[in-house]
């Protein structure tokens, strides 16, 4: 049998304190996402415009580049990790109330669509208990790539190779949801803030990019 | 070109200037997959492929 197949029996050591970081971590982004979507509603409420999303989006990421790493160790953590989400949720407003206002089931089969991919490989992934950490450099990889097509794609502007982007940034969150997870399972992550942190990212990004691929569909 | 997009394309410039090394270090650090752990991820993936799609048909 391949060793990093092992199928669950109960008995690995340490199998307790990897189901708290999973636990914890399910109960945090569960929080931080209904946090993230209530401020994504203020955005809605105050009509952001696109400018303020942008630069809500990239201070909650300069956040959690130099700022998280710093405190996910402490319970500074925690509030940490709901200014970013927030920032986060705040700056997918815009985006939101583009495709609600052309047609609000885009948004809701996009946020259904986000949920049932999650659950699903979520739940392969712990019931299987898969290694997946062999995926990491094609990951990394196809997330370098992509973000370098997005790049060039702002200057090109060309409508196919935008969802030629979407389509990829919904596979590789897929797989990033994966080896994630497997992450917790292995003990090759064993902060929950980290590990939260990752979880959403993988969500907002395959969330926002079936909103783009829908919107395409409905026009 | 408004600010918008040179500020969006800054941004994902920064992006791949913080992402770079961690490339570097998850394509050397990664173990190497077999046949059969390369199954157990493209399987899932079509059916997320193929929900994706029926999504689609459906707005």
């Amino acid at each position: 049998m391949n060793e990093r197949n092992i199928p669950y029996t109960g008995a690995q050591a340490g199998a307790p304190a990897l189901n708290k970081v999973l636990k914890n971590t399910y109960l945090l982004l569960s929080m931080t996402l209904l946090f993230s979507g209530a401020m994504a509603y203020a955005g809605l409420v105050m009509g952001i415009g696109h400018g303020a999303g942008l630069i809500s989006s990239i201070a909650g990421i300069v956040m959690l580049w130099f700022v998280l790493p710093r405190t996910a160790e402490s319970a500074a953590g925690i509030p940490v990790i709901f200014a970013i989400t927030g920032l986060l949720g705040l700056g997918l407003a815009p985006v939101v109330g583009h495709y609600l206002a052309a047609d609000p089931t885009i948004v809701m089969t996009a946020l259904g669509g986000t949920g049932a991919i999650f659950l699903g490989l979520s739940a392969y992934a712990v019931v299987s208990r898969r290694d997946f950490s062999f995926m990491g450099g094609f990951l990394f990889v196809g997330l370098f790539v992509v973000i370098g097509a997005a790049v060039l794609n702002i200057f090109l502007q060309m409508p196919v190779l935008f969802l030629v982007i979407n389509a990829a940034i919904v596979l590789i969150m897929s797989g990033l949801i994966l080896w994630e997870t497997s992450r917790i399972i292995h003990g090759g992550e064993t902060n929950y803030i980290m590990a939260t942190a990752g979880l959403f990212l993988s969500l907002l990004n395959m969330f926002q990019a079936l909103l783009h691929l829908l919107g395409a569909a409905n026009e | 070109m408004d600010w918008i997009q040179i500020l969006s394309a800054l941004f994902l410039g920064a992006m791949l200037v913080f992402l770079f090394p961690r490339m570097k270090h998850a394509v050397k650090e990664s173990p190497k997959g077999s046949a059969q752990d390369w199954m157990g991820v493209i399987v899932p993936l079509l059916l997320v492929v193929g929900f994706v799609l029926l999504l689609m048909s459906m707005v």
